[in-house]
Parts: structure tokens; sequence; C-alpha cells
């Protein structure tokens, strides 16, 4: 008998079933108590330190690692939540290598940045355990705001927005809240269904209603919402997909990775997703990375990834290459999908072509590598749903390289409309940054309704 | 290979390393352990009189932890030994007659009464041990009974008390002094009055270590309760060496032989002490932390400091740092220097910059034409060497002399070649009234 792995197209139960629970536990495991207290005393207390430069939403990082060094938990856990309410989940998912560990002066020194990342989930998940609450309401205001989209950027607008005592409608259109943290990061960076225990630590402030599966377009129009609140902030993410442009691309087998994930977060048996053979994955993103990643801890017995331009060009830095390849992830740079083939079951195989840079244009080589697919993920990018209605208000709002266009305080085009996350300019497809605009929005709406 | 053998006040070990009187010398298990380690000699924890004293039963310790818990300081409420006097002696003798080689010293304390002392001092000789150690530094428990530090804060007891000593054995008599007083050098005086041979130094210093503030008791607590305790470990080191060095350049104490005690953990901190006029050393919290395999290294150590600075022996390293351990009146003022900052060394961690600009002197940027860069300001700084101290980065900072001749841009005047020192400064009224 053919092992599981080996069985060819796509099948669910490729691995013994208590390898699931393995291959997907929490991939940082927490630090304990005297290795957060170790590993505090490593901080420079840096003046002007360049981690809280480089962190998008300023958290005062020597300060709350002092306050673990000094037994001061809960202090530590307030410092971080006073810049970044969802401190918990970017702990967790943040790229630290590229943001505040980076900057952190000990990487200059020895190559070895203080593990804030973890520190800050040491201090976060002391206060979320304890539902130590640090916030009150101020006394209601009277306003009404409705944030479109309970994602990083709108439960970050949310949570401030009712400090300040406005009234808060999340309008969801899920049916669960949460967005990417809940239906697109890997699933073994955020264990426990630690996106729901968040929604539930920021929404225990009060005076915030999260209405579920209500969506722009579907149920709500932005002139609606115009008209019955006294402000507005789109949250709504990147809904739709970039497709590859190819023949056969709606065969069998071929799929957004996306969707993907979001099916594998919402699993409840992971053994049943079924799963390709050989996966091939066509992207250079987080998203690639994710997918790719994922299959192959399904079982999936080969998994490549194809990028089109150079290892230091993909937005996955270079630690998630790492660790995907640790997995057992192939990355192959400089190719790009060419022609799709399929038989009767769906796709079969996928012809790259080989690429490079000439005068800053990238062109085919004329070589050709043809790959056996089974699976086929797109990751090559998202793009605002264009199913989000055809009101006056929307139509109004002036739109850049595909997203809705906004200033320093998040403010859009229209009066009364703010947005923020990665459906707006300016961000950079960051949890951190999701949630350093839709708060710096709820302040700027809080002072605009003052 | 330099010749580490040490001899003190006739008294001879093949090593300056002795384990100082304290629990792991408690007994002859230990000190044979310490002895097949390779420890050089031992002071035997302290006797007293029968009926033996007793120990609480509850926590005798307390500490003090910095990175990693990594032990800094130690406090103790032990007293002297809680066994029998025979079972010493005996022990003693036993141990002596095993180990010719090592140094054994018995530590003692008995009530200031001379006979206590003749009859306790006879015992004592009989065991062949090399010498005494007078204990008239314990700053608890026992000094509450007129003994130990409370011999040893009063000049006079410690002459008496060292004269009968004298007086009553052949052997070698070392007082030990406490830290616990304003001048060591009084009591050193008084040791040497009363004829001893030699002083050690320093005993514990008085503390409470911490408070629990659960229960609002000092730590240890026994039963919710707290007394203060003997401080020791390495955060006492400068504290003893500044002692050591006292009674090392007093003229009336000069040639007294000390053994060094304080926070001693490394090769190194024996060697400050030595220089600083030390015969030897004594050890214990050290040993306490990590067991006696420490000495290894602190032999090892030693020996090859001493071979690649030229050193051949212990003498010429003994006092070698007295002679530069001055009055600060008698300072050069004419020195002036100058901290630099090595930009490829600089982490810029801003830790010197923040450390001037907050508590010191503003000599220290953190912009330099937009850019964070960490500088010296010559016109501002005093060479204080706080940046130094605070620098996480090793040999990054350093201080520069400025040469004479050149012009200190902080006074705007020309460095002087002379030596010139506060007592010759017209800013000195002593010295205008001269």
């Amino acid at each position: 008998m053919a092992k599981p792995q080996t069985i060819d197209g796509i099948a669910a139960q490729r691995l013994p079933a208590d390898q699931y629970a393995e291959n997907f536990a929490d991939a940082h495991p927490p630090l304990d108590g005297h290795e957060a207290l170790v590993e505090a005393d490593r901080c420079y207390f840096c003046y002007d330190a360049p981690c809280v430069t480089a962190c998008p939403t300023s958290i005062d990082i020597p300060k709350f690692i002092r306050q673990i060094s000094t037994g001061n938990l809960n202090g530590s856990a307030k410092t971080i939540f006073d810049q970044n309410i969802l401190g918990g989940m970017c702990a967790r998912v943040c790229p630290t290598e590229t943001l505040c560990e980076q900057a952190c002066v000990r990487e200059a020194a020895e190559g070895k940045p203080v593990k804030i990342g973890l520190l800050q989930r040491h201090a976060t998940d002391g206060a979320m355990r304890d539902n130590r609450q640090f916030y009150e309401r101020a006394a209601p205001t009277g306003k009404k705001i409705a944030v479109v989209g309970g994602g990083p950027a709108g439960l970050a607008c949310a949570h401030r927005l009712a400090m300040y005592g406005h009234d808060v409608v999340v309008l969801e259109s899920q049916p669960k809240a949460g967005g990417l943290n809940e239906y697109g990061i890997a699933a073994y960076k955020t264990t426990d269904d630690f996106a729901q225990a968040e929604i539930d630590y920021v929404t225990a402030i009060g005076g915030i209603e999260i209405r579920h599966q209500q969506a722009l377009g579907a149920t709500v129009t932005l002139d609606g919402l115009c008209e019955d609140y006294d402000a507005v902030f789109l949250g709504i993410g990147l809904g739709g997909v970039n497709r590859l442009g190819l023949a056969g691309e709606d065969a069998p087998g071929i799929a957004d990775a996306t969707r993907y994930i979001a099916a594998l977060r919402q699993a409840d048996d992971l053994a049943s997703l079924p799963v390709g053979r050989r996966v091939l994955v066509i992207g250079g993103g987080m998203t690639a990375i994710d997918i790719a990643a994922q299959t192959k801890l399904l079982g999936a017995e080969e998994v490549t990834i194809a990028y089109r331009r150079g290892r230091e060009d993909m937005n996955a830095s270079a630690l998630e290459q790492q660790q995907a390849a640790n997995k057992g992830v192939v990355i192959r740079h400089w190719v790009q999908p060419k022609t799709i083939k399929t038989d009767a079951d769906g796709v079969s195989a996928v012809t790259l072509e080989y690429t490079e840079n000439r005068d800053g244009r990238l062109v085919s080589t004329g070589d050709e590598i043809t790959l056996q697919v089974d699976q086929l993920f797109r990751a090559i990018g998202q793009q605002l749903d264009d199913n989000l209605g055809d009101d006056e208000a929307l139509a109004s709002l002036t739109m850049e390289k595909g997203r809705i266009r906004i200033n320093g305080t998040g403010q859009t085009s229209l009066s009364g409309v703010w947005a923020g996350g990665d459906c707006a300019t300016g961000g950079d497809d960051l949890t951190v940054t999701a949630v350093a605009e839709g708060r710096d929005a709820a302040e700027a709406m809080h002072t605009a309704l003052a | 290979m330099a010749d580490l053998r040490n001899n003190f006040v006739g008294i001879k070990s093949p090593n300056p390393f002795w384990l100082a009187s304290a629990p792991p010398t408690d007994k002859a298990y230990n000190v044979e352990r310490a002895f097949k380690a390779g420890w050089g000699g031992v002071v035997w924890k302290t006797l007293g009189l029968d009926p033996h004293i007793v120990n609480v039963n509850g926590p005798r310790y307390g500490a003090i932890w910095g990175a990693d818990r990594r032990l800094l300081g130690l406090n103790n409420i032990e007293l002297i030994t809680d066994r029998p006097l025979d079972i010493n002696l005996r022990e003693i003798k036993e141990v002596k007659r095993k180990w010719p080689d090592r140094a054994l010293v018995t530590s003692l304390m008995v009530p200031c009464e001379e006979p206590c002392w003749q009859e306790i001092l006879k015992q004592v000789e009989d065991t062949g041990s090399d010498g005494v150690e007078l204990n008239f530094g314990c700053p608890h428990g026992m000094s509450e009974r007129g003994m130990g530090a409370a011999v040893g804060q009063v000049p006079e007891y410690i002459e008496m008390v060292a004269r009968w000593a004298k007086s009553h054995t052949r052997m070698p008599v070392i007082v030990k002094l406490t830290p616990n007083i304003t001048d060591v050098r009084y009591p050193a005086r008084a040791a040497r009055q009363g004829g001893a041979d030699a002083v050690s130094l320093i005993n514990t210093i008085s503390s409470i270590i911490s408070v629990d503030l659960d229960s609002f008791s000092p730590e240890p607590s026994i039963d919710g309760k707290g007394s203060h305790g003997g401080y020791c470990g390495p955060a006492v080191k400068p504290i003893a060496l500044n002692m050591v060095a006292e009674i090392a350049r007093d003229a009336e104490t000069a040639g007294l032989p000390i053994s060094g005690i304080g926070g001693v953990t490394t090769w190194r901190d024996a060697a400050e002490f030595l220089a600083l006029g030390a015969g030897n050393v004594q050890v214990c919290t050290a040993a306490m932390t990590y067991g006696f395999k420490i000495v290894e290294d602190m032999i090892e150590g030693l020996s090859n400091w001493m071979d690649q600075a030229g050193h051949a022996d212990l003498d010429s390293v003994i006092g070698r740092a007295v002679p530069n351990v001055t009055d600060w009146q008698y300072l050069n003022l004419n020195y002036v220097a100058k901290a630099r900052i090595d930009q490829d060394s600089c982490i810029k961690c801003g830790r010197c910059h923040i450390a001037c600009e907050d508590t010191s002197h503003q000599a220290i940027t953190n912009m330099v034409d937009g850019a964070r860069h960490f500088e010296v300001i010559d016109a501002e700084c005093v060479g204080c060497n706080l940046c130094v101290s605070v620098c996480p980065v090793e040999n990054c900072i350093t201080m520069e002399q400025v040469p004479a001749g050149e012009t200190d841009t902080r006074t705007g005047e020309t460095v002087s070649p002379d030596y010139g020192n506060w007592t010759m400064h017209p800013n000195n009224p002593m010295a205008a009234a001269e």
C-alpha cells in the first residue's frame, strides 16, 4: 500500500493522526518566568531607543522590558497596550527580525538582539490570562461610529474610540471578527484560539458592539453608514485576490492561498483538509510562505514556491524563508508560471519560465522547467474586493494604486470617513501597521467629533 | 612557573588561597574535601566554649542577585560552630596530621576573661594547629553576648585579648577585624599594640539584605521576624580593599601582615588584595556559591598572570599598589583627561549620552547632522568616567590624557606639565593661610 504522502492528487489524512498537533504547535513557545528575567536583563535600556523608532506602534520597549525585570508585569503590559491594544497578537506575528529586533543595538553588537517579541508576549499573556483591564471608558459622548471590518485596524480603532466614550458598532463580514488574525495568520503563530480571546479582551472595555456578517456592498452601504453614524472607519482589508492570467486557471486543484488558509484556520480537524502530493505556490510574500509551510505540515510530499525575482526581493523576510525551508519547502527564485496543464482531475503540471532582470525589466530567459503539480496556489497579492457596492460615497473616495487614499491621520477624501490597514494607502501589509493606523484614525476622529 | 608558595607569619601553605572561618570549614569532612580540591589552607570555623551555641532552625542566608541570578551579595545569621568543642578539636588534630603541608588555623571566640582564653588556647595548641585567629568580627548573635564584633569595636578590648592570647600560646595570633567601625586603623593599631602577629579582614558587614513585601519581614525570615546579619560576597570587595589598604599604608601598622578577606571570587580579586598589601587571601562566599573547585582557576589564573607580568613569587606582588594609594588632596589636579568614544565599536545605545545629559555635564551628543551619533564634546567633558562606567561595550569609551602644553577646551587653560595638588591650590583656604 502506498504511504499516504505519496498518493497522487489531492487527499486528506496524509499524516498519522497525532502528527498534526505536533506540526501545528506554537512556533515560538512562550518564555517562562526565569527565561523572561534573563532575557529582560539583556536590554540596555537605550536612550531614544532604536527599537521604539522601528516599531510602527511606537511601543516604549525599553520601559516595558525594564518593567518585566523589576517584576512589574502588569505595568509592563499596560506600557504595551497603551500604544498597541493588540500587543498580544503583534508579539506573535510581527516580523520582529525586520522591525524592533533588527534595530536592537545588540543585533549590531553581537548579532543577537533582545527577544523583544517573546518578552512582549510574556508581558501581555500575563495580563490577558488574568483578564487585567487597564482602561475605562470616558463619559459617553453620545456619538455613534461605524467601524467597517473587525480586523486589526478596526479593532484598534474601535478600542480607542470606546475609550473616549464613543459608541462603536463594528460591522464584520465574516462569522468571526479578527480579520487576518482569525483567517489569515499561519496557525502555528497563533495557537489556542488566541485571536478570539484577544477580541474578548479588547471589547471588554464596553461600548463596542460587533455585528457579524455585515458586509459593505451586501448588507450595508457607505452612503447609509455616513447617514446613520457620526463617523465611519473603513478597515475592510483586501478581499480580492490577484489572478495569474493564465489559461486553465479555473481548473480544479487551483485556488487562492488566502481562501485555503482561512479554511485551515477554521478547521476543527486538520487531518480532514485535502492537500496535494505536489504543491506549487506562486508568489513571494508572507501569504506564499504561509501556504507553503502549512501545506507541507499537512503532509504534502513536495512543496515548491515559485517567485519571479530573487531572494532579497521577496516580501517575506529572510528568516521566514529560512523557516519555510527548514520545514522542507523548496523556494525557486527567478521563475514565473507560463502554462498550466490540466487533465480530467484538474491541474497536472505547470511550466515555469526562467526570468532575469535586464536593465530593470523582468524578462524571460527562454529556459523553462515543467513541474508535476497536484495543487496550485495563487499568492501574488490581494486587492480591494470589487463588490463593495456602487453607492455615491464609495464612488467618491479617491483611490491610489488600488487602495483608499488617506492622509497621515487616516482621513479619506470623504469628510467623516477614515480608513486604515491593508485597504488604505500608507500601510505595509503588517498587522502592527494596521493597529497603528486604526489607533491614529481613532485619535483623529475623536478630535474631529469634539 | 610563578612560585605561589605562601608564608604568612610563619604559617606555610602551597598557595595563598585559604578558606575563611565559616560553614565550609566547620568539620573535617568539608575541610578534607577542600584540601583535596587544592586549597592552600583553612581557618577552621570559630570554636567557642561548651555548652556549644545553637543556630536558628530556619533560613540562615539571604541574597542579592544580578542578571541571571548571579549571586552578588550574601547575608547570614549563622553563629560560630554549633558542635561540641571536643569533636572539633579532635577533627582539627586528625586533619592537620593528614595534611601537614596545608595551613590549618583555628578561629576562636570565647568571653573576655583571661582564663577562658588561656584554657582554649592550650587545647588548640594540643591539636597541632598552625595558628589561631581571634574572631572579633562576627556582627550578629555573638556580639550581643559581648563577643565577636562587640570586642572588635573597642580597640582597648582588642589589645587586651590579643595580649592574653600572645602570652598564653606560642602559636601565631591573627586578629580578625570587623568592618562595622568608623576607622579600621584604630582596631588594627590595637591588635599590633597587643602583640598580634597579623590581622585579617574584613569580617561581614551588619546588614538587612531584603524585606519580604508580603509579610513585611526582613529576610531571612524566621517565623515572621528577621534580625540583622553579616553581609559578604562580591558586593563587599571594594569596602574590604579600602580597609586593607588603609592598614597597609598606616605608619603605625606598617609591615603588619594582613590576611585579605571580602568578596574574593577570582584570582584577579586575590591579586588586587595582594597588591594592596594582603599577604594572602581568605575565601568563603565564592566557595559557598560554586563549590571548592573554583580554587583551580584561582591558582592557575594567578600563576599565569604572574608569569605574563614577570612576577616570580608572591612577594613581588604583595604591597605593590600600596605606594599608589594616597589621599584625595595629593591627587594631581594638573592631570586632565577626556573621554573618547570609538565609533567603530559604539553600538549606539545612547547610555553615555543620557547619563551625561541627565546627571552630569552635557558633554556627549546624541545627534550629529541629523544622525544618531554619540561623541564627546571636549569643551564640556570633565573627564569623570561616568560614560565609561555605563557603556555596555568594553573599551568602547576610554579616557585619554590631554598632554601637557595643550589647551583644555573646557577651562581654556594650558595643561601644565607640573604636579599640582589641592594643598597647593589657590582656592584652598588652608593653602592660602600658609
